[in-house]
């Protein structure tokens, strides 16, 4: 306790309150409440409808939610397994080749998502890799985008496990194989849970490199939510930001509990 | 260790282990380095494929490529300045006057970390759009004929978005950190007399400056980098380099000038993590 006085107190928490109700509270409730609006003349919107989601259901934002969960989901994986594999080959590598190759894998984060996707348009529009205008070159981009992140995940886990238990795998006569599938895995499988929620929600939140990139018939949440606003449907556009984000907190909600299930925390 | 060298002759240079690293490591030169690469390179290439070094100084020096860049670098250290700031503010007092609930708000704060950043611009122009909440509200009141809050559509509303959206990049280093702060010298040095101004001061900052340090990094790193958010707001007279980027190469078609500016986001973006990871490995944050 730093402020002893009780009305002092109360005096911070209230600029607290006002801190956080200004920037964090009132957008998300400004969000539902004008995914619920009928219409909104005034201050407060003249009536609620759900008429926006019912729309949102039946119209072609639909596919846009399949679009960003199947992308979502296939990048994860693909970056899940990369990332766990590269932060676990590193851990093979000497002291200075380990140094630069850890801050190679770092660098997608680092670098403006536009410029991934222009990157990706530039490399991938001419045969024999012609990519541009499929649904894998939207893949690639997330793919590029949250490897970064998983890879930094597993890497991070991987640091705080405790040698013991592989050293002990590795003395009793275990294989490489085996060691690293019954014991690093299952010691790991935390962190990689953690990780792919938190690039499952990076994926379904891109905007920059995905715009680039995306094909007539693979267009994702976000750039679904950016045309509808940019047309001037922003209570749909409220509609479909409320599915995302309901989406990403149910998915990383989910896989906290799974988490604290698998480790008895 | 010295028992293993003896067993073992010591490690060749074929060490299969060694090898692992190949499959990610080729997969990540393929499609992210190459790529990367060609961006450069494109960028000494005209739309033809010949040649034309001359039209990177002709976009260095013109006036859409300046007007960004300048954008860019204010909103990034307006940005910044407003989440150290907002980030410490609100770091202090979850951390050493909690309230009832304040774990809980902590972790809310946090998740914004996972949301698309373009929600907030999309909140804000309900709250403070020119037939927004405030303004209606403003106007009703008042009643004013025109709607009297203007400063969504400007570097200031990019700024305040942004400042929402990465605050909580500051606000994680920082609880970590003061969660190391020793309660027992706080508290004897109040007992002592010393007012909360001097305890911050003397007490509870210098063990925050590591985590501002590399926070207010990475917030530079990725307000550079924004561009959801002032894609939403899509005022004319707030262009990026990341939405002049795309605004060039997808509404323009004009590759190589999209290029040559991506080039130089990149290089930018590349100096400002080397210095986040300098910060970081450096303070031990």
């Amino acid at each position: 306790m730093l402020v002893w006085s009780r009305s002092g107190r109360l005096l911070i928490w209230l600029f607290f309150a006002l801190i956080f109700g200004v920037l964090f509270l009132a957008p998300l409730a400004v969000i539902l409440l004008s995914s619920l609006a009928d219409q909104w003349n005034g201050v407060l919107p003249n009536g609620l409808t759900t008429e926006h989601y019912t729309d949102v259901a039946r119209g072609a934002a639909w596919n846009s939610v399949k679009a960003s969960f199947i992308t979502g989901f296939l990048a994860s994986a693909l970056a899940l397994v990369s990332g766990t594999w590269a932060a676990l080959s590193l851990r093979l590598q000497g002291q200075s080749l380990k140094r630069l190759l850890g801050l190679l894998f770092f660098i997608p984060s680092a670098v403006p998502s536009v410029s991934v996707g222009l990157g990706l348009l530039v490399a991938f529009s001419h045969p024999p890799l012609l990519l541009n205008g499929t649904i894998a070159i939207v893949m690639i981009a997330h793919f590029v985008l949250i490897s970064a992140f998983t890879f930094g995940n597993v890497s991070a886990g991987l640091a705080r496990l405790s040698p013991d238990f592989e050293q002990v795998a590795s003395s009793l006569g275990a294989r490489p194989a085996y060691r690293l599938w019954h014991v690093t895995l299952p010691l790991l499988a935390p962190y990689l849970v953690a990780a792919f929620g938190l690039s499952f929600a990076l994926s379904m939140g891109e905007l920059g490199a995905t715009v680039m990139v995306y094909p007539p018939g693979w267009v994702t949440l976000p750039v679904s939510i950016f045309s509808l606003t940019d047309r001037g449907d922003i209570f749909a556009g409220a509609a479909l930001t409320m599915i995302l984000v309901a989406a990403t907190l149910i998915l990383l909600l989910g896989l906290e509990r799974i988490t604290a299930r698998a480790t008895g925390s | 260790m010295s028992e293993a060298i003896a067993l073992h002759p010591p490690a060749s240079r074929k060490e299969p282990g060694r090898l692992w690293i190949v499959p990610p490591a080729a997969l990540l030169a393929l499609l992210f380095f190459y790529p990367l690469a060609l961006i450069v390179r494109q960028a000494f290439l005209d739309d033809g494929g010949v040649a034309n070094a001359g039209e990177i100084i002709n976009v260095l020096h013109s006036r859409f490529f300046l007007n960004a860049l300048m954008n860019t670098v204010t909103i990034s250290v307006a940005a910044t300045a407003g989440c150290l700031i907002v980030g410490l503010l609100l770091a202090l007092i979850l951390a050493f006057v909690p309230f009832p609930g304040s774990g809980f708000i902590a972790r809310l704060i946090d998740t914004f970390i996972a949301l698309p950043t373009f929600l907030v611009t999309l909140a804000f122009t309900f709250l403070y759009g020119s037939a927004g909440m405030l303004n209606s509200g403003l106007m009703e009141v008042f009643s004013l004929p025109l709607p009297p809050v203007d400063f969504l559509y400007s570097t200031w509303g990019v700024v305040l978005a942004e400042v929402t959206v990465y605050t909580p990049f500051i606000l994680r280093p920082l609880l970590a950190a003061f969660s190391l702060v020793d309660r027992a010298q706080i508290e004897a040095a109040s007992v002592l007399g010393a007012r909360p101004l001097r305890i911050v001061r003397q007490i509870i900052l210098p063990a925050a400056v590591p985590a501002l340090i590399a926070g207010g990094s990475l917030c530079l790193l990725l307000t550079v980098n924004e561009f959801g958010i002032v894609l939403f707001i899509g005022a004319k007279g707030v262009i990026t380099l990341p939405l002049l980027i795309y605004g060039k190469a997808i509404q323009e078609s004009a590759y190589q000038v999209a290029c040559i500016i991506a080039t130089v986001n990149i290089a930018l973006s590349l100096g400002l993590f080397g210095l986040y990871r300098f910060a970081a490995s450096r303070l031990g944050a």
